[in-house]
């Protein structure tokens, strides 16, 4: 067993933090969230050159073949700085997606353009009917000659609006919750029959409801089986599970570290707030939340490559953990702030708005709770 | 003792409901809990109630209260938030009018009540400073004699909607040498006075919701100030006690938690409601017995007060619960809108048709914006102390 990074995680873990601290401040993120385009295309073309990008993803296709080791890195570090640009959409699912389960032509097509940053791609799984479960699709893809047509709403597509292609999931056969019957296209995103309406998020993102109305997909731009995707689409939305529980974790240590910061400094009846008692102990409950995600987040990052059953209790337990440290760092730390944590100009509110929004990604702390408890069970 | 409502009190329940379905213009039902509001949504319901007579339950009859019993006016409370009124803010009728009618004298309460009970005067309230928080005695806004008027030089801050108002009511140190306590006095200040500056502060969820007040070389007439120069912290701490008391917010609760079930019976897992998972109808049910609670400590409270009893410490249980409640409640809401959580409503304008359900917009900004409940009013911690030290002896 070792906890150790390697040489090169060293490196990426210091590359990162010091290309962000210089290049992504606070104000940057204000700015870049609220003004257009809200991303940087400039700022992606960096995180290639770093080989942010490419970091998981096989050399063979223009990446630097390491592991969810450098993803995790990678995405802690993105949670310290509130990156908005669509980084797991891109790299996590669809460079997973494709490495997974991508034919070698797609492969080839995609993963080189995914490490350069040329291409960036969004991630339609959600419909507004389906709240967490990813085999409940009304959007369907019907066989049309030699390819498919495709049909249907996707909701809160994150990313979306600046992406060139999207990964879309949906139901090829079957009922609209059947496990089986769900397959996954690569749509382009600027195809006919696609119409997006584009917005912010709470959390400084930008999202999009996305609506396929006959849209044509090429049979070539199917990824992996056909009817029988939802196991691959597990497995990738797991990973993206980590990634952002590692992103959680990166803004958790920012809102705990500057808490307890705050306390040192702020006085009130004559004293430092953090000589209290009651706030001392608060603090100190937030910084044992925040080291029991840190041993999920790499509980999970080193598991994502076990089998299925392992892999998704991992996945699960971890958005368990992190999901409900959020809620207790998050509001602990607005608590302790008192008004100047309710504030916009402060980062730290910002912070607890991208937690609470990655709680409800991939499925809440309810939603990960019962699927754990029902794995359990069955195994 | 009895549970159940007279024939009397069904009767005033009755006229309550139907002046509402009345006079409640459908753009007004609901429009505070979507959104911060203009002015004139408030102001319009005021001016209605008060046509009616029934802007201050609170008052004595004979400055314009209402005369209610208990029941009537918790049954008033509760058709308002029922039907969704904009609520009657607190700083003039709830905060500051007590203060006037119990210690300010004649010409004030002659020039002041009135105009508060009209909706004339919007008052805010200038308690808080950037150095006084929870330690609400340290404030050093200061107020210096200068013949017939104080000059006052300072800040408050977290002021509510001072951007709407006309007068701020302010504590303020007239005598910075002796205990922090002993050197407070309570002024009533016209926000038009030159030297007034008003900063918005931008909160969580977007809104301009509170303000920094700065005050240069401001000329506060001294027939301004309430009771004596120096004494100002009994009349605070007896606001708070008021403030306190108005705060547990019970009705407005329930009308949450009626919302929340309706959100989560449309929101469905796997084809069944939402509420009627195990998980989910637990979760509910525990806020609902929470909330079961508080309103019978509440009543209570109100019981103990009809019987002349005033509003004391244990009024600190009444903030503390109904705003954990409150709180609770935005945290089950937006558990149970799922992905729609995600899209800021700010960035939609006021003829756009949001995206997601009706329902779920807002239910993340509310989450964030009610995390001030328990901060503001007296944080919770500093409300435990109270119950701590008065209430246990502690």
């Amino acid at each position: 067993m070792d906890f150790s990074y390697s040489e090169e995680q060293e490196l990426l873990r210091n590359s990162v933090a010091r290309f962000l601290a210089d290049n992504y401040s606070f104000e940057t993120f204000r700015n870049v969230s609220r003004s257009e385009p809200g991303w940087r295309r400039a700022i992606w073309k960096q995180f290639a050159e770093l080989g942010l990008l490419g970091a998981s993803l096989p050399e063979a296709f223009g990446g630097l073949g390491g592991s969810a080791v450098e993803t995790m890195i990678v995405m802690e570090a993105f949670g310290r700085a509130l990156v908005v640009e669509p980084y797991v959409p891109t790299v996590v699912i669809a460079g997973g997606l494709l490495r997974a389960a991508g034919s070698e032509p797609q492969k080839q097509e995609w993963l080189p353009r995914i490490a350069s940053g040329d291409a960036v791609i969004a991630f339609a799984f959600a419909e507004p009917q389906g709240r967490y479960n990813l085999a409940d699709l009304a959007t369907t893809a019907r066989k049309h000659g030699a390819g498919f047509v495709l049909n249907g709403q996707k909701a809160v597509v994150i990313g979306a609006p600046f992406a060139d292609a999207l990964i879309v999931t949906a139901r090829t056969s079957g009922e609209r919750r059947d496990n089986s019957g769900v397959s996954v296209f690569l749509v382009d995103a600027r195809a006919k029959g696609v119409s997006r309406r584009d917005y912010p998020t709470m959390d400084g993102l930008r999202a999009s409801e996305i609506t396929f109305e006959n849209v044509e997909v090429p049979a070539e731009n199917l990824i992996g089986r056909h009817d029988d995707a939802l196991s691959v689409i597990e497995q990738i939305t797991d990973e993206a599970i980590a990634a952002h529980c590692a992103e959680a974790l990166g803004a958790m240590r920012v809102m705990q570290e500057s808490t307890v910061e705050y306390s040192k400094t702020r006085k009130q009846f004559g004293v430092p707030i953090g000589k209290f008692q009651v706030l001392q102990h608060r603090m100190v409950d937030m910084f044992m939340q925040v080291e029991q995600s840190a041993s999920m987040v790499l509980m999970v990052t080193l598991k994502l490559g076990e089998r299925a059953e392992e892999r998704k209790k991992a996945a699960s337990a971890t958005k368990v953990q992190v999901g409900r440290a959020g809620r207790f760092v998050g509001q602990g730390a607005v608590q302790i702030l008192g008004g100047m944590g309710m504030t916009d100009e402060l980062a730290l509110g910002h912070y607890f708005k991208r937690v609470t929004m990655i709680d409800t990604l991939y499925g809440n702390t309810d939603h990960h709770l019962a699927r754990y408890a029902s794995l359990q069970k069955r195994s | 003792m009895d549970l159940t409502f007279s024939p009397e009190e069904e009767a005033f329940r009755a006229e309550v409901r139907s002046f509402i379905e009345e006079h409640l213009p459908p753009h007004l039902k609901g429009r505070i809990r979507r959104d911060l509001g203009t002015k004139e949504d408030y102001l319009s319901w005021h001016r209605k109630l008060y046509n009616k007579g029934w802007v201050a339950p609170n008052w004595p009859k004979q400055y314009g209260g209402t005369g209610w019993t208990v029941p009537q006016r918790y049954i008033f409370n509760e058709e308002c938030a029922r039907a969704e009124t904009p609520p009657i803010l607190p700083f003039g009728v709830s905060m500051v009018a007590p203060v006037i009618y119990t210690f300010g004298n004649d010409a004030q309460k002659k020039k002041f009540l009135p105009r508060i009970l009209s909706g004339e005067d919007w008052w805010c309230q200038g308690y808080s400073e950037p150095g006084a928080g929870s330690d609400l005695a340290n404030l050093k806004t200061r107020a210096v004699r200068e013949g017939d008027h104080y000059i006052v030089n300072g800040q408050k801050t977290w002021t509510t909607l001072a951007q709407f108002a006309d007068w701020i009511f302010c504590l303020v140190r007239t005598d910075p040498n002796v205990k922090p306590q002993e050197g407070i006095t309570f002024l009533l200040i016209d926000m038009k006075s030159p030297g007034i500056t008003v900063k918005p502060i931008i909160v969580l969820d977007g809104v301009r919701e509170v303000n920094e007040v700065f005050f240069d070389d401001v000329r506060v007439p001294v027939e301004n100030r309430v009771g004596e120069e120096n004494q100002g912290w009994t009349y605070a701490k007896f606001l708070l006690l008021h403030e306190r008391s108005g705060i547990a917010g019970v009705a407005r609760s329930k009308k949450a938690i009626e919302r929340l079930r309706e959100i989560a019976t449309a929101e469905q897992v796997d084809g069944t409601p939402l509420l009627e998972t195990d998980e989910f109808s637990r979760k509910v049910a525990e806020v609902e017995i929470d909330l079961t609670a508080l309103e019978f400590t509440e009543l209570r409270t109100l019981a103990a007060e009809s019987k002349g009893k005033p509003p004391g410490p244990e009024s600190s249980i009444l903030k503390i619960k109904g705003t954990e409640i409150q709180q609770r409640i935005t945290e089950l809401t937006l558990e149970a809108v799922g992905y729609y959580a995600y899209p800021d409503p700010h960035a939609f304008g006021e003829n756009e048709y949001p995206v997601g359900p009706e329902n779920a917009v807002g239910a993340a900004g509310v989450y964030f914006n009610m995390r001030k409940a328990s901060i503001y009013g007296g944080s919770n911690e500093i409300q435990r102390n109270i119950i701590a030290k008065a209430v246990l002896g502690l």
